[in-house]
């Protein structure tokens, strides 16, 4: 069952179109990550199916609800209980502390509960540190206090944009086996990326180039060197020239 | 954890955890406050000291017999004092006038009370000393020129009795009186020993009154004694009543003026401070659209913290406000200015509404930013 169906989408901007007629679908509990250069359009569909940017041509059905044509009050509506976003840049609010910052989410969807907060710290492994400001926090503290927010809500869908850009290995790799939890757990992820080992842990990957869809790749099928050839890489490099790591 | 709960603790968090950037807003709110309270508290003070300040000029009402067989009594003059709050009474000196010889030449002998004479006209200059007994008399220095009369002298009055005939009474001139007037041609002693040597206990000619008093209640207090006390006529000493209401209204005018100028420069100042730390949060703006706030609630926060901020500032500006005005009143008028309560509410009113509205038009502006612009990478 398709919990997102994105069909025929265009962004133009101006004369230029970031996103050119781009179709693909995700069904519920799937796992997808979204791929390209930087200016392939990457953000602008994330952004779209987030409901933080309005598509120019085509639809977006999430959970049955088309939101390229609902109001901007209900935009939010959507944004506040079906989506949780995780940001490359974290986006924390500064002067609030890591429990608080949960808690945030909580208070614009529905009622503050500060026990729920910590228990959502805890699943990140943050509990201990609930009580410390964005500041006091390293970068994978904070993007691991960043998911905490996203699920707090028990959204739909969750949103990654470029959720390890930010990290080091170590951390990403926390971050990623937090992923892996939620999937397991039946979650529905998004995550764009420009990362091959990131974007290898989903079951499906969208290769974005230019503003238009170039492949879809099936993860799941390909659990080996055959997968890595169809995100182009040959000679030791990702699918854009980024190095591999070999851990 | 309830919404409430929440909401004041995102406020308070922000209040207090950006310390350096709310403490640039606070001091703009305070030091509007300041001047706002300071000006205000001048702008109320002032009747009260200009009052106090005018009564150095001497009485501003004085009560007449309503005919020349008519004298007042002491009696009438309780009554008067009666018809003023006890705060308000400067000074109030009976006189009783009588015609004397000093050395052949006609003069007029005045006496009073002497003390209270020092309360109504603070002004007199006396070289030497006021009389402190009946033995001694104030010359005034245009009288003690002509007949020749010096500080610690004795001088010989003479009087007509009750009989006719005229007696001859020695009396030492403890000091001489220069004010500038008509007071100098007068000899100034005690009413007892006036008379004394009048040979009866003489009725009250007129009475000076020193009231802090603005014109206009003056005025109705005058009205009051003539409806009420028979024989009794007020006049108001309009040299003194008139210009102390003019220079009161033109003081006032332009304390007032500088008033508002000074708000509406306080309110520019605080305006653009608290516009630079609601730009300056934009992404917070995003990123709380992002999560599912609604324009309203984010603009609810922006006001929280206005209203907050602009307690604190307003509570501060009080303080300090009070402060700067006795420091003026001081300096301007040296006595302390009165603390006026009723101002608290008032500044504490417009110092919320300006932060608020100070707020509220930048927050406006930015809960239009497209989450996904504030908030992208890089």
């Amino acid at each position: 069952m398709n919990l997102l169906e994105v069909k025929n989408v265009s962004k133009i901007y101006g004369g230029l179109k970031a996103l050119d007629d781009v179709s693909f679908d995700v069904k519920k509990g799937e796992w997808v990550a979204i791929m390209g250069p930087s200016g392939s359009g990457k953000s602008t569909i994330m952004n779209i199916i987030g409901g933080m940017d309005t598509a120019s041509e085509g639809t977006v059905i999430l959970d049955g609800t088309d939101i390229t044509k609902v109001s901007d009050r209900a935009l939010t509506n959507i944004r506040r209980d079906k989506i949780g976003l995780i940001f490359q840049q974290f986006h924390l609010i500064n002067y609030l502390t890591a429990v608080e910052n949960v808690m945030v989410a909580q208070y614009y969807h529905s009622m503050p509960d500060e026990d729920e907060a910590l228990a959502a710290l805890e699943r990140v492994g943050l509990k201990e540190r609930a009580r410390h400001l964005p500041s006091q926090l390293s970068g994978g503290e904070q993007q691991r206090c960043c998911i905490a927010r996203a699920l707090i809500n028990l959204p739909s869908l969750i949103l990654a944009d470029e959720p390890t850009g930010n990290l080091d290995e170590k951390n990403e790799s926390i971050v990623l086996d937090i992923f892996k939890q939620l999937h397991n757990e039946g979650a529905t992820l998004i995550v764009v990326t420009h990362d091959i080992e990131v974007a290898e842990q989903a079951q499906r990957t969208i290769v974005l180039e230019h503003g238009r869809l170039a492949k879809i790749v099936d993860n799941t099928a390909h659990k080996n060197e055959n997968a890595r050839s169809d995100f182009g890489d040959q000679s030791g490099l990702g699918a854009y020239g980024k190095p591999k790591r070999t851990s | 954890m309830t919404k409430q709960k929440m909401y004041l603790r995102m406020i308070t968090s922000s209040l207090l955890r950006r310390k350096s950037r709310m403490l640039i807003a606070l001091l703009a709110v305070a030091i509007g406050a300041t001047i706002l309270f300071g000006l205000a508290t001048i702008y109320v003070d002032i009747p009260q000291q200009m009052g106090q300040e005018f009564r150095s000029y001497g009485a501003n009402i004085i009560f007449l017999p309503s005919s020349e067989e008519e004298e007042l009594e002491d009696e009438t003059m309780e009554k008067i004092r009666a018809m003023v709050p006890e705060k308000q009474v400067v000074g109030m000196a009976p006189y009783i006038y009588e015609n004397i010889r000093i050395n052949e030449l006609p003069f007029m002998a005045a006496g009073t009370d002497i003390e209270s004479v020092k309360t109504t006209s603070p002004y007199w200059y006396v070289s030497g000393e006021w009389p402190g007994d009946e033995t001694q008399v104030l010359a005034g220095k245009e009288l003690a020129d002509t007949v020749g009369a010096k500080e610690g002298e004795e001088i010989s009055i003479k009087i007509e009795g009750a009989d006719g005939s005229m007696t001859e009474h020695k009396f030492r001139v403890s000091g001489i009186l220069q004010t500038g007037g008509n007071e100098e041609d007068y000899v100034f002693l005690s009413r007892e020993a006036l008379s004394q040597i009048m040979g009866r206990e003489a009725g009250i000619d007129v009475i000076e009154c020193s009231f802090s008093l603005p014109q206009d209640e003056l005025k109705a207090l005058s009205d009051r004694v003539s409806a009420e006390l028979e024989g009794v006529t007020p006049r108001l000493v309009k040299r003194v009543t008139e210009s102390e209401g003019t220079v009161l209204t033109k003081l006032q005018a332009l304390v007032l003026l500088v008033t508002i100028v000074v708000l509406g420069l306080t309110m520019v100042c605080v305006a653009t401070t608290m516009m630079a730390v609601v730009v300056e949060r934009r992404k917070e703006i995003g990123l709380k659209k992002a999560l599912g706030a609604s324009n309203s609630g984010i603009t609810r926060d922006f006001l929280g913290e206005g209203f907050f901020l602009g307690l604190l500032g307003g509570g501060l500006g009080i303080g300090l406000g009070y402060l700067f005005a006795r420091a003026v009143s001081m300096s301007v008028f040296s006595r302390p200015v009165f603390f006026h309560p009723v101002l608290i509410p008032i500044t504490l009113g417009v110092a919320v509404g300006v932060t608020v509205l100070a707020c509220l038009l930048p927050v406006r502006r930015a809960t239009d930013v497209d989450p996904a612009v504030v908030l992208k990478g890089e």
